[in-house]
């Protein structure tokens, strides 16, 4: 500070008055809160990691939470992917089986709708999930959990990369699950290799990312959940229906098309499928990678610097 | 550096925190939460910031806290820049929020130990030092329970056990004993100057309760509308509205010494009325004999002698006002303070 306030200006008279009291400067207390400060670890990933840790110790130690987030793609597979199996319509249709595997693998890029759909839902539950991940922004702001983070000197970025952490680790254990519902409801299995489920993991964990960062990057400034909840509803369904995680593109009108070519989900979907189930893709494998490495970068530096901006008044 | 070296060589010890015209504008600058503020704190003192609600208490403390920026000044916090250095400030010094922090969900020792790791602490020391700080405010019992089934006391303990966890020099505490019993309110007190005499420690706290002010602040600061309208000890506030009040009562038909009595130093005022001396001086105890001795020296005879301080009460009403404060708050500052005071009474 350049200007100086003259020290002692209206103090000089208490001060010698309460002298008596004061501590002297030694001999050193024997209490221990004033033992010498242990080195401390400033590295910004101990932060990160006691934060995230926090988030997934909550979720992990509330199993309800955990079925009851699993019901939903559960429902999705067993009921509409048994009941509405849009395969059948194509069976239904008479021909031979040989024509009616063309036509699925034109329609569908793969003979089993169950399995299309199965891979949706793998998409489906991540999207669910980052969804949500704002929620518990607007909750620590509530309860003032997050103003002590940030009167704390871990970053800013850092506060909101955990909430980002903890969501997809969340998105990715849980569509792991659903994976295993979905082989063991009849998924076709015949092609999947562990260089493919972990190439698929890989694409589902940028889409976590990206999408996340998005939801957490939303409920920045909201203390209000209604707000977010209505936020929430806005792009969800959006971003289900336009996209390929339910019905094949090729069957959408034109301008819909264009709009699940720029949904993110569509991407995942079209990579998981190829390498799940060696279905013919509408891109090459080369192109969702980047597309979805490329949304998840952007998000997550639009987060962290909207953070810095946004969570200091 | 003790407090006498201060005296001495004023230039020797840099106070611990130096605010120089700092303000708090909201809204684009529609409202003034604090305007133009500026105050010294001493390293080893407690200092209180003493105010009506929506005076401008918590944004101070949330300024020099780094959780806000001003909106113009600046401040020194344990010899950091707030604008330019507030990592610096923030592993420096403790925080206990006014609103209650910890995560309900879990337990007050895992609430301790994710402080410590957001301050870095080695894990080595980090359990060490939450056991010892949870050993501090007397909820060892309770460590391994979950928050959600603490008392308001008991929340209020962690808090502070949470602000200590940095081995802070000095240590922020917003309303600390907001809305709680009795008992909970001197338990809490006593931790503070615990803190004070026998750990060293700088202390700040704001409050709206006079007696929390009286007895523990060193110096106080009463801040209005933004403003600090007077700063100075308990004693010095509490003298600045007038003084002691010695009543001396005489025999009825004895002569009037009131000129007399308004000759000594330290009377301000003498009224005489019924056999009754109605006299305001500063240092009340050390004038009574000073009065005893004169009215004796005549000859005279005092049958009863009574000494009333001012209350701090009174000071305060003095330099804040009295009419009734309808402060507009925001919804959500409505609802922490709310929640804030539901949970200590739970």
């Amino acid at each position: 500070m350049d200007e100086k306030i003259p020290p002692g200006r209206e103090t000089s008279l208490q001060q010698a008055t309460v002298q008596e009291e004061l501590p002297r400067e030694s001999p050193a207390p024997d209490q221990e809160p004033s033992r010498t400060v242990p080195r401390l670890n400033t590295s910004p990933l101990h932060g990160l990691w006691a934060l995230t840790k926090r988030d997934l110790k909550k979720w992990y130690t509330n199993p309800y939470q955990l079925l009851i987030s699993l019901i939903q793609p559960a429902v999705w597979l067993g009921l509409f992917g048994k009941a509405v199996n849009f395969g059948s319509f194509i069976s239904a249709g008479g021909g031979s089986p040989a024509q009616q595997n063309a036509i699925l693998l034109g329609i569908f890029g793969t003979t089993s709708y169950f399995s299309f759909l199965a891979c949706g839902m793998l998409a489906f539950i991540i999207l669910f999930t980052s969804a949500f991940s704002g929620m518990s922004v607007v909750f620590d702001r509530r309860f003032g959990f997050l103003n002590k983070a940030l009167s704390t000197p871990v970053g800013r970025g850092t506060v909101v990369t955990a909430k980002v952490l903890q969501s997809v680790a969340r998105s990715l254990i849980q569509s792991a699950i659903v994976l295993g519902i979905a082989v063991a409801l009849g998924m076709d299995t015949s092609q999947i290799t562990v260089l493919g489920v972990l190439g698929s993991f890989v694409l589902l964990f940028l889409m976590a990312m990206g999408l996340s960062s998005l939801f957490v990057m939303l409920a920045l400034r909201s203390s209000n959940w209604q707000t977010q909840m209505a936020i929430i509803n806005l792009l969800n369904l959006p971003l289900l229906f336009a996209s390929n995680a339910l019905f094949p593109t090729k069957l959408m009108p034109a301008w819909l098309r264009d709009v699940v070519k720029v949904n993110p989900v569509s991407y995942a979907n079209d990579g998981v499928r190829q390498l799940l189930l060696g279905a013919i893709g509408a891109n090459s494998l080369f192109v969702d990678f980047a597309y979805l490495i490329g949304f998840a970068s952007l998000f997550s530096i639009v987060g962290i610097v909207l953070s810095w901006r946004l969570l200091s008044k | 550096m003790s407090r006498q070296e201060n005296v001495l060589f004023p230039e020797l010890s840099r106070p611990i925190i130096i605010v120089d015209k700092l303000s708090k504008t909201f809204n684009d600058g529609k409202i003034k939460a604090v305007d133009n503020v500026g105050f010294e704190v001493k390293e080893g003192e407690i200092f209180g910031f003493l105010g009506p609600n929506g005076a401008g208490k918590t944004t101070t403390i949330n300024m020099l806290t780094t959780l806000l920026k001003p909106s113009s000044g600046n401040a020194e916090v344990c010899g950091y820049d707030i604008r330019k250095h507030s990592n610096e400030v923030r592993r420096a010094v403790g925080v206990v929020p006014q609103e209650y922090t910890a995560d309900e969900e879990m337990t007050g020792y895992d609430n301790i130990i994710l402080c410590a790791d957001l301050y870095g602490l080695p894990r080595s020391d980090s359990k060490k030092h939450a056991d010892e700080l949870l050993g501090l405010v007397e909820l060892h019992d309770a460590a391994r329970r979950k928050v959600s089934t603490y008392s308001g006391g008991m929340r209020r303990r962690l808090e502070l056990a949470c602000g200590l966890i940095n081995y802070p020099k000095l240590l922020f505490l917003d309303e600390p004993t907001l809305g709680l019993d009795v008992q909970t309110r001197a338990a809490v007190w006593k931790y503070i100057r615990m803190l004070k005499e026998q750990y060293r420690m700088t202390l700040f706290l704001t409050t709206h309760y006079m007696e929390e002010a009286d007895t523990l602040c060193d110096r106080i600061a009463i801040i209005d509308h933004g403003h600090i309208v007077k700063t100075g000890t308990p004693e010095e506030l509490k003298a600045s509205v007038g003084g002691d009040v010695i009543t001396v009562t005489v025999k009825e038909r004895e002569p009037d010494l009131s000129p007399e009595i308004a000759q000594i130093g330290l009377v301000k005022d003498v009224k005489k009325n019924d056999g009754a001396y109605r006299i305001k001086a500063e240092l009340g105890e050390e004038t009574t004999p000073q009065i005893m001795d004169l009215i004796r020296s005549k000859g005279l005879h005092v049958t009863k002698i009574s000494l009333a301080k001012p209350t701090l009460d009174e000071a305060y009403l003095e330099f804040t006002g009295r009419e009734l404060r309808e402060e507009e708050t925001d919804r959500m500052q409505m609802f922490s303070q709310r929640l804030t005071m539901r949970r200590a009474r739970s």
